[in-house]
């Protein structure tokens, strides 16, 4: 099923109560509905208030770093032999990822709310990094808490958040990872819910956050089809973005819902393939359940028991996604992909040789996908891949890999 | 009239408090809830809340979190609980059984086979910690056909308008969490919970059972003066983590933690 998509429909969403279709919504328990209430209100006050925009604008462009470019891979695109490949470089802004366009738009939403403690869950340690760094800008106080696995695998960015005067909270209950973080840093904002400002690194949670991270996060997409215009004076054929919470990819995707002629790719973490159950999937392979304040497509066995996940990617270990993304799927207006761990790898090191640009081991299944998909479509077309963040923090990763002590 | 309102009127009519403990089911091991369930009755509890286990227990502490991970290591579904209130019943009909636990076990299972199977299984009440009254439209007037209790939340943070709403949506009783934090943390103050619980009562007839940090019959009788019952969870529970492997020691340590409770609250009958 496919719809056309208006721009009314698209402002009715998501409904009063947080609802993308059947998804989204505010599963949580009686202490935080309060809070969320509140926020709900101050965002909806604030996302029209000139100041705040204005001050959010300013912090992108000045602390961010942004326009970030639309970069014509050329060396790339005559490898592949298709489609022009346009890389939309995220992994140019200040901490070298997507995740802060997200953190700098909450921080300010938390000074205007006067609170003084922030949390923040963290898979890859990114959105912790981005998180510390607005903290250390604003003086707030930062907690965050990342699971035990992934505190081994993202040392380098456990240091960076320590330096940036973080406190990291291993997380060593359930799988110990991205899911186990989130519910440990819920717990803490139950217990400090009054001075405390929980900063969600995506497009997941209770309502408000899915709309709020999506605002935050659609700067991509909208500098991506102002760009696009002013370099080939069309808008693109394909947007590819990868998939773990998906704030990255909605952000990208959401300015262009309503042009029907761009095909939207969400590339989930196949891991060892979808068939052997060891993915981070549940778009491509999941059903539809309530975890972590919304109702949204999940990983689960079939006792509604959260099933555990695999990706070589620490970011995109989730068993869930955004809700939105979930309504997405449902109505067909965007395309939920995946690719294996290992064509991610051979994918970051293609980049790395034939671009010289080191992807996030989490965006190179966007590039992954965007290489085959640009393979079939002609050369005058235009694939744009969201380069959602820099390789860097991987290098332990990938070197392991290779047998490689460093 | 429910199970649940005929115990607690009657109850009330005695001037005595209720005494509700909460236990994971499954944890240690599922053969053994049922065995515990009639040993807390002997202790003398009213109501008793059983722990439906979840693999992501987000507002649980420790303590709970563990019994979970230990119930579902031995299988403990969803459909497996209702099978031990269904052995339950074999032997008691008497005393309420409320399912606690998180919605999606229920919405894998579907609300509607859910709600038949947990009537059929001779469940009384349902509390599903992560479902807002808001969001509980579509499942609890299924509930509510089949004579099942839908149980909310009160927190220290609800306002009042929301405490009428939510106690709209509510029959048997509301269960008022103590402090803001999760289950087995050591934070009650019980002047706050008194002030609260009387503002509940000024908004709703429904009786008010409040749960979170009473740990023994000192907090239990203070929390009893200012309610209409307690409900004890993580104590117990830990009190099972430390005897899992000798169930007759478990039996007796259950039954040396509720006798004084029960005691204690009993002396508050006016």
């Amino acid at each position: 099923m496919s719809v056309k998509l208006t721009e009314e429909m698209l402002t009715a969403l998501p409904d009063a109560r947080g609802h993308f279709g059947a998804f989204g919504g505010r599963f949580v328990s009686e202490t935080l509905m309060d809070s969320l209430m509140t926020l709900e209100r101050e965002y909806l006050r604030l996302r029209k208030d000139p100041e705040f925009q204005a001050t959010f604008d300013k912090d992108l462009a000045n602390y961010v770093g942004r326009p970030s470019p639309l970069y014509f891979a050329e060396r790339l695109t005559r490898e592949t032999g298709g489609a022009q490949i346009w890389l939309k470089r995220e992994d140019l802004n200040h901490t070298g990822a997507h995740k802060v366009n997200n953190t700098v738009g909450q921080a300010l939403l938390a000074s205007f709310l006067g609170k003084k403690r922030i949390i923040a869950e963290t898979g890859a340690g990114q959105h912790g990094v981005a998180t510390a760094t607005v903290c250390a800008r604003l003086g707030l106080e930062c907690h965050v808490f990342m699971g035990a696995e992934d505190v081994q695998r993202q040392s380098l960015n456990v240091y960076r958040m320590k330096l940036l005067g973080a406190q990291v909270h291993a997380v060593e209950s359930g799988s110990r990872t991205l899911k186990d973080a989130m519910n440990e840093a819920m717990r803490d904002w139950v217990t400090n819910v009054d001075d405390t400002f929980y900063i969600i690194g995506t497009v997941a949670g209770p309502h408000p956050y899915p709309l709020l991270v999506r605002d935050f996060q659609s700067v991509i997409g909208r500098e991506t089809r102002r760009q696009s215009l002013e370099k080939t004076g069309k808008l693109p054929d394909a947007l590819v973005a990868c998939v773990g919470g998906g704030s990255n990819a909605i952000g990208m995707f959401y300015p262009f819902l309503t042009d029907e002629s761009v095909q939207l790719y969400g590339v989930e973490a196949g891991g060892l393939g979808i068939d052997t159950g060891q993915h981070a999937a549940p778009l491509c392979a999941g059903r539809p359940g309530v975890l972590h304040g919304n109702r949204t497509y999940l990983m689960e066995d079939e006792n509604g028991q959260i099933a555990g996940t695999h990706s070589v990617s620490a970011g995109l270990d989730y068993p869930g996604v955004g809700p939105e993304h979930s309504w997405l799927k449902d109505i067909g207006r965007a395309n939920y992909v995946s690719v294996t761990d290992d064509e991610a790898l051979e994918a970051f090191r293609m980049l790395t040789l034939v671009e010289g640009i080191m992807p996030a081991l989490e965006t190179a299944h966007a590039v992954a996908y965007a290489v085959k998909l640009a393979a079939t479509m002609d050369k005058d077309q235009m694939v744009v891949i969201n380069i959602s963040g820099r390789g860097d923090k991987d290098i332990h990763t990938v070197a392991q890999l290779d047998g490689i002590e460093l | 009239m429910s199970r649940i309102e005929g115990v607690l009127r009657t109850l009330k009519g005695q001037g005595r408090k209720a005494l509700i403990p909460f236990i994971t089911a499954g944890d240690p091991h599922p053969d053994e809830t049922v065995g515990l369930m009639h040993t807390m009755v002997d202790a003398g509890v009213d109501i008793i809340e059983l722990g439906v286990p979840f693999s992501d227990p987000m507002a649980d502490g420790p303590v709970i979190q563990l019994a979970c991970e230990r119930a579902l290591k031995h299988g403990t579904s969803l459909r497996r609980v209702l099978a031990m209130v269904s052995e339950f019943r074999k032997t008691n009909d008497t005393t309420p059984v409320v399912l606690m636990g998180y919605l999606n076990p229920i919405e894998a299972m579907g609300y509607e086979a859910f709600a038949d199977a947990a009537a059929e299984a001779g469940v009384d009440g349902i509390l599903t910690v992560d479902l807002p009254p808001e969001e509980a439209g579509d499942v609890a007037p299924l509930f509510a056909q089949r004579g099942l209790d839908p149980i909310f939340l009160l927190a220290p943070t609800t306002t009042d308008d929301r405490i009428r709403a939510i106690a709209d949506h509510s029959s048997g009783y509301v269960y008022y969490v103590s402090f803001k934090g999760v289950t087995g943390a050591a934070r009650i103050n019980v002047d706050e919970v008194a002030a609260k619980v009387a503002r509940i009562h000024e908004l709703t007839a429904l009786p008010v059972g409040v749960g979170f940090g009473i740990r023994d019959a000192e907090t239990a009788a203070a929390v009893g003066r200012v309610s209409d019952g307690v409900i004890v969870g993580s104590v117990l529970v830990d009190t099972i983590a430390r005897n899992q492997a000798d169930i007759e020691e478990l039996k007796r340590a259950l039954t040396d933690l509720l006798n004084p409770m029960r005691e204690a609250l009993d002396s508050l009958a006016s």
